[in-house]
């Protein structure tokens, strides 16, 4: 079945994909594009388990349509980590044990990228409110904040 | 189902009203693909509206604020002249969903989703916002309040697309204010809540005020008694203990489990009140 053809950029890479009018961003990163850190928890743009960056902005990729990604800019958990180094927050999740089942983490590590990039010293609160469209049923959410607030130390310093 | 991104309004009404079967708008996509997901809607025809020049940004001109229907709310938090304007509006738009849902999420979307509990419609009422509807037959301007007509209903018709949302100048000593009830901190859907925009004289005197009420009926409710109720005083308890009457007696609310038709009257009260206090103190008053 033909589709409608996208040109877009996934984590600084020029790529081109055909998909389906209903499909959506996320459905095409993790099967047309073997992209499989972005999860479906809800699907309904509940619980974050998909965020990605989409021209700069923290988007869940399940209420995007894969078609919109038309010209646009995406930045995946895939692109975090530059070979073997780890990402500071990907380093600071493990650290601080910020994960169990890790279904959720992928997400956390985008919205907390995203998070710090617009605001690099972000108080406690500031995290726990920009973190609240990323749910986890494991940790309790304080070890993730804890990371976060370690990573932005670090990566203020760098 | 066929996706199209058209690139002028005129394309967009004309592929619209041309359409056989169901189409649908998309802008955020947070209320769409949602339907979509669940099953509620199929569409024939998404007709993604974001590449229209003049939709995704914010204009200010000589009669206030024009804000395009693609614009996401959390550009609206961005924008310091409008949020110095209407801080209740944009307070409102900034309540809906997470961050992620904030990156895509629309005031106009909100408005033509038609839900009696969304959080901008009540704040763009009391602010006696106006929609810019483009058409087959043309542009029209109306009342925000006169878009949704039921839960999930709007008077648009076949082919009518709303492009912007305006916003008056402000008048010197205005302001306005939204808060709302949810049983949470954030990341929930109003029980009930209240909008108020007021203007002010050197006095501190009302002179002009607007209150509206979300999830208190099926519609959000323009309650002009309440704004009566304001008129003509400075804002002293029995003002505002006659504006809580009015509001409370104004709501026709629905009884679930989010809440009761007596605690929904009793804080759609409370919450005007407060809203006006804020909005009055935005103003200037004392």
């Amino acid at each position: 079945m033909a589709g409608i053809a996208v040109s877009t950029t996934i984590n600084g890479d020029n790529i081109e994909y055909l998909c389906q009018p209903d499909e959506t961003l996320l459905d095409v990163l993790r099967d047309r594009l073997g992209l499989t850190g972005a999860k479906e928890g809800c699907g309904t743009g509940d619980c974050g388990a998909c965020s990605v960056i989409l021209d700069d902005r923290l988007v869940c990729s399940c209420l995007v349509l894969g078609a919109e990604a038309e010209g646009r800019r995406i930045e995946t958990v895939e692109g975090m980590a530059h070979g073997d180094q780890l990402h500071t927050l990907q380093q600071k999740f493990l650290e601080h044990a910020a994960l169990q089942c890790g279904i959720c983490t992928p997400g956390f590590l985008i919205a907390a990228k995203d998070l710090l990039a617009k605001n690099p010293d972000p108080t406690e609160e500031e995290i726990r409110f920009g973190l609240a469209g990323n749910l986890c049923r494991c940790t309790g959410y304080d070890k993730i904040v804890r990371a976060v607030q370690d990573a932005a130390i670090v990566m203020k310093g760098a | 189902m066929r996706y199209i991104r058209p690139l002028s309004i005129e394309d967009a009404v004309g592929q619209l009203a041309g359409s056989a079967g169901i189409s649908a708008i998309l802008a955020g996509g947070s209320d769409l693909l949602v339907r979509m997901k669940g099953g509620f809607v199929e569409p024939d025809l998404i007709v993604d509206i974001k590449s229209i020049a003049g939709l995704s940004d914010i204009r200010e001109t000589a009669d206030g604020f024009s804000i395009g229907a693609a614009v996401p709310c959390a550009v609206l938090g961005e924008n310091a002249a409008l949020k110095k304007s209407w801080p209740g509006v944009v307070e409102a738009a900034k309540l809906i969903g997470s961050k992620q849902v904030q990156g895509r999420c629309t005031i106009t979307g909100n408005l033509c989703n038609a839900s009696p509990a969304a959080d901008s419609v009540p704040a763009l009422v009391a602010a006696g916002a106006k929609a810019v509807i483009a058409g087959p037959s043309g542009k029209r301007t109306i009342a925000v309040e006169a878009v949704p007509t039921a839960p999930g209903k709007t008077s648009l018709a076949k082919g009518e697309i709303i492009e912007a949302i305006l916003l008056d100048k402000r008048s010197p000593r205005s302001g306005d204010a939204y808060l709302r009830f949810i049983p949470r901190t954030e990341m929930d859907i109003a029980v009930v809540s209240a909008g108020v925009n007021l203007t002010i004289d050197e006095h501190g005197v009302v002179t002009a005020a607007r209150v509206a009420l979300g999830a208190a009926a099926p519609t959000v409710l323009l309650v002009e008694e309440a704004a009566e109720a304001l008129i003509g005083r400075k804002l002293d308890e029995a003002a505002l203990e006659r504006l809580a009457k009015v509001c409370a007696g104004a709501c026709r609310p629905i009884d679930d489990k989010r809440g009761t038709i007596e605690f929904r009257r009793k804080v759609a009260g409370v919450l005007a009140r407060r809203a006006a206090t804020t909005a009055y103190a935005r103003a200037g008053g004392k």
